[in-house]
């Protein structure tokens, strides 16, 4: 009885881990508070289901062409979009504000793009829908593949970062572009790529639980809040933190549901959210910033 | 009173009495189009009032527009018009200076996400209430107030904001505000109470809000949670007043006519291309106005003054 | 001056404001836009809309906005398309909230409203206070009503237990007929032994289809949307939970859920039901298909296109485009449409269309009310196949 609101609460954390990691990356390190960041997400879940009732190119294989190219289009759009914003921006909140406003046209463009050839539909195709047992439990498979992505891809680019060259760089970026410079890293070229890195995460993400979600061409800002939610929560620019902070709202979701009251769970995540930042506005991983 | 300043109040006086008669010279659909300018007025120059100088970014502005809507839907059919506006901005008052006392620690994007989160904390509880205690979600506002009395309250709401936004640049208030929005640290040395300064300027800025909602609520006959707190709103108001100019208390007005035509237009001439066209509106705006309107106004003033000193 | 007067328009205007974009976009593009999309093709290609007044037909032409799913933005729409525009006829936005919303602007001026996307208890109370509006889908009540006669049924020919396991969605639909079932499952005497909601947009299934699973209740029901709809099913099928009677929400009768699920959509009960013996029904369908691309839904799509055929046998009957005589004919008379011959009943079809259908080899046959054409239920729901 235990066992299975613990598993299905460590898979949905998972989830909300998975799409908020290309965030964080993007929020944390590059500075862009893209509120694009859903429709991108739901552009790659598109994508793979095209991929997969057209082609018959299971997702799997799928994420080898999607999370490139999403990589590639990223980069592009920092260079090209977002890189004047950088150049002019005389502070890091002035270019918060202007990456707000920069985004939110890219989030209307995206959905200028989506909406005239999916309409307004709702999509949802099956794959790996077989039923596992663990503990007990039972959980299908593609959920569980999803929280092992998360957790892969979450840790090694934690490890990445902390014990790498180019990893220190990213994170020197994140804390103090202005003292980065000083050590003579490339701080722009670094925001870039973490950019793009970013948005090979999210396709990551979107491609994955395309698997067993419904959406539609309109569903990007829900992911795009529950991701901003997961990343302040878990502490800006942490994969760590995100992991954590995906796990606890996962896990709040799925006791409330079966202890309390299925109706109250985004209320309890909200508050949960709300807490942690009044205790700790940084996040719970993030560092003090001076 | 210097004469200038007399001048420009008997101005604006004689503006807000011509806008008074737009009513009578306007069909229905000019009408609400001039309610849906005048309530993002409100919204934007309230959420300026505070936003403005303290640079905190809101987004929850929907928050209290939505408590105002919902006090309407509660007591609209109860109490008497005013009796029901007096409670909203009660309400409002209360609500936003308790969050407001609860947020003091965060700055920046925290605070953002914070408010944003309080919205949907908000209409999480709203709807749970409903469903689980009242059992009908949606309520049906029934009040007998015509559209132009609807435009006449949004209008005298618009000049109470703007009158007590100025009085408020004036006064001590005022002063500390624009140094908080400086360097909060320093405003602190000199013994400001910051706490206390962002907290009063909050809760004003936050119940002029909720009276827009309490005052649009009769528009809709049947209001939900998913109507009345629409994140949309709240995005809406930030880009209009960051469109506008947040420098200034009148800046926002100056984004939210020009926004609102251009939805209008796309909307009437392209409604299935609408998303794509306003995505390259905003991103033409981000690039060629990066200071506001107002800012690109007072820049080519500036420019020409200095023409003018050379000649 | 009599020749001005008897000089034709060119076309007859019709204006419609519906969520292209939003969160209701996706209602309005499966059961409504591809309705008047037929509509006005059907229409036009008969040369247009017969008007006796001018001897002569008079072709559509269509003025459509975007409300963005919202409710002021709708009503303001609704304006433009009455004193800017001077659309002759109004077609209804989707979903109650709006259709509410914008109800005041259509009584003003008096123009038809003929929604066919909004269910609420309401609906009698304002016919009354808005003569001009329609409501085809009636109330929740109806459909409610209809479900527990069938599981009152079932109950005595010993087929069920008298245990019932209910979540519904926290939004206006899910609260109005989960109000409704409740009373009506009290009053007959079954117990709900699990009765929660949850919020719109939740797509994890595993709490709730856990706790309905523990309850030991034979019927499940869910008044859900179409994504949690999905996941309820999925969930469901994943932990071989299999109650006897399945009822889901809002996209179990969309032809996503077939896709979807393949030969496991058997047995499932929801909303709405086709007539797979009527001939005009089943025409209906190929055009649509021919024009979108793929199947109406099984509920509101047949019942929005009746209410098109009434409106336009309304104004060739009164041969005039004037609105009150066309309301009054549509409060009146009786009318051939894709379903059958429908007369409204306090401004609502009585007994025209099916309540409740069920997935049965294929097609969502309609099984209540008892009405020529019924299906028999199929009790209990075909065991999930891997």
């Amino acid at each position: 009885m235990f066992t299975e609101p613990l598993l299905s609460g460590i898979t949905l954390g998972g989830i909300y881990a998975l799409i908020a990691m290309g965030l964080t990356l993007q929020y944390g390190v590059a500075r862009i508070m893209n509120l694009s960041y859903g429709e991108s997400l739901v552009a790659a879940c598109f994508a793979a289901l095209w991929l997969f009732t057209a082609v018959s190119v299971n997702p799997l294989l799928g994420l080898l062409v999607i999370v490139p190219l999403a990589a590639i289009i990223n980069w592009l759009v920092y260079q090209v979009l977002l890189m004047p914003l950088v150049k002019r921006a005389p502070s890091r909140d002035a270019l918060e504000v202007d990456s707000i406003l920069a985004t939110f046209g890219l989030l209307f463009i995206a959905l200028g793009v989506m909406l005239p050839i999916f309409g307004g539909n709702y999509f949802s195709y099956s794959f790996l829908a077989i039923p596992v047992k663990i503990f007990g439990a039972t959980v299908s498979a593609s959920r569980l593949l999803a929280l092992g992505f998360a957790v892969v891809i979450g840790v090694a680019l934690y490890l990445g970062l902390t014990r790498t060259r180019a990893g220190t760089a990213i994170r020197a970026v994140a804390v103090d572009p202005v003292s980065a410079l000083l050590v003579a890293i490339n701080v722009r070229a670094t925001a870039a790529f973490a950019y793009a890195l970013g948005g090979a995460l999210v396709a990551a993400g979107g491609v994955l639980v395309s698997m067993f979600l419904t959406f539609n061409a309109s569903l990007g800002v829900v992911f795009t809040m529950k991701a901003l939610i997961v990343v302040i929560m878990g502490g800006v620019g942490n994969l760590m933190g995100c992991l954590v902070a995906g796990m606890i709202l996962g896990l709040t979701e799925t006791f409330v549901a079966t202890y309390i009251d299925p109706g109250l769970t985004l209320a309890a995540t909200y508050i949960i959210f709300i807490a942690v930042l009044l205790l700790r506005p940084q996040g719970l991983f993030g560092a003090r910033r001076s | 009173m210097s004469v200038r300043n007399l001048a420009i109040l008997a101005a604006l006086a004689a503006g807000v009495v011509l806008l008074a008669f737009v009513p009578s010279v306007t069909n229905g659909y000019q009408l609400s189009l001039a309610i849906n300018i005048m309530s993002y007025t409100v919204l934007a120059t309230a959420w300026t009032l505070f936003s403005g100088p303290t640079r905190y970014v809101s987004l929850a502005t929907v928050a209290f527009f939505g408590i105002g809507a919902y006090t309407v839907a509660v007591l609209g059919e109860e109490l008497a018009w005013p009796l029901v506006l007096l409670i909203a901005f009660v309400i409002g008052f209360g609500l936003s200076l308790l969050v407001g006392l609860s947020t003091l620690r965060l700055s920046g994007v925290y605070f953002v996400i914070f408010t944003f989160g309080l919205a949907e904390l908000v209409r999480q509880l709203v709807t749970w209430y409903e469903v689980n205690v009242t059992r009908t979600l949606g309520r049906y506002v029934f009040v007998d107030i015509t559209t132009a009395q609807i435009y006449w309250q949004l209008l005298a709401l618009a000049v109470i904001v703007l009158l007590s936004g100025w009085l408020i640049q004036r006064s001590k208030l005022g002063l500390a505000l624009r140094v908080i929005g400086d360097d909060e640290a320093v405003a602190r040395h000199v013994g400001i109470n910051t706490t206390m300064a962002k907290v009063v300027l909050f809760a004003f800025s936050a119940s002029f809000m909720t009276l827009a909602g309490a005052i649009m609520a009769p528009r809709w006959t049947y209001i939900d949670p998913a109507i009345a707190f629409n994140p949309v709103v709240s995005f809406q108001v930030l880009i209009m007043a960051l469109l506008g100019g947040v420098h200034r208390l009148y800046g926002p007005i100056f984004g939210v006519i020009p926004l609102v035509m251009l939805f209008e237009i796309l909307l009437a001439k392209f409604p299935n291309h609408f998303s794509i066209l306003v995505g390259i509106a905003f991103l033409l705006i981000v690039y060629a106005i990066p200071r506001g309107i107002v800012g690109l106004i007072e820049g080519a003033q500036l420019s020409l003054s200095r023409k003018g000193a050379k000649a | 001056m009599l020749s001005a007067q008897n000089a034709a328009p060119k076309t007859i205007k019709v204006g419609y404001a519906i969520s292209k974009t939003g969160p209701n976009a996706g209602g309005a593009n499966i059961t409504q836009i591809p309705n008047y999309q037929l509509w006005v093709q059907e229409v036009n290609a008969k040369g247009g809309l017969m008007i006796k007044q001018y001897g002569k037909r008079i072709p559509i032409e269509v003025i459509e906005y975007d409300d963005r799913s919202n409710s002021e933005e709708a009503v303001r729409a609704v304006e433009r398309l009455i004193e800017q525009d001077k659309v002759d006829l109004l077609l209804p936005p989707w979903g109650t909230g709006i259709n509410l919303a914008v109800g005041p602007t259509f009584n003003k001026h008096n123009y038809p409203q003929i929604t066919f996307s909004a269910v609420t208890d309401r609906a009698p109370e304002l016919a009354k206070r808005w003569p001009n509006s329609f409501w085809f889908l009636g109330t929740s009540k109806q459909y409610v009503d209809a479900l527990v006669e069938l599981l009152v049924k079932l109950r005595k020919e010993g087929k069920i237990n008298d245990l019932i396991a209910m979540v519904s969605v926290a939004d206006g639909f899910g609260t109005d007929l989960s109000k409704a079932a409740r009373a009506g499952f009290e009053k007959a005497g079954f117990k709900r032994v699990f009765d929660k909601s949850y919020p719109v947009g939740t797509q994890d299934m595993a709490p709730i289809v856990g706790e309905a699973e523990r309850s030991k209740a034979d019927t499940f029901i869910a008044f859900s949307y179409p994504p949690d709809t999905v996941a309820i099913v999925d969930q469901a099928r994943l932990t071989s939970y299999a109650p006897k009677v399945m009822f889901t929400g809002v996209g179990t009768f969309f032809p996503l859920f077939p896709q979807r699920f393949g030969d496991n959509a058997e047995g499932v009960v929801s909303l709405g039901g086709w007539s797979k013996d009527n001939k005009a029904t089943m025409e209906y369908r190929e055009k649509i298909r021919k024009l979108v691309n793929r199947d109406p839904d099984y509920w509101g799509s047949q019942i929005g296109y009746s209410a098109l055929q009434m409106l336009e046998q309304s104004i060739e009957r009164v041969g005039k485009l004037d609105r009150a005589a066309i309301i009054k004919e549509l409060q009146t008379g009786t009318f051939d449409t894709v379903i059958g011959k429908i007369k409204l009943e306090n401004n609502m079809p009585k007994d025209a269309f099916w309540l409740l259908g069920q997935w049965q080899d294929g097609l969502y046959v309609g099984v209540a009310p008892q009405r020529p054409g019924v299906a028999d239920l199929r009790v209990p729901k075909a065991p999930w196949k891997k």
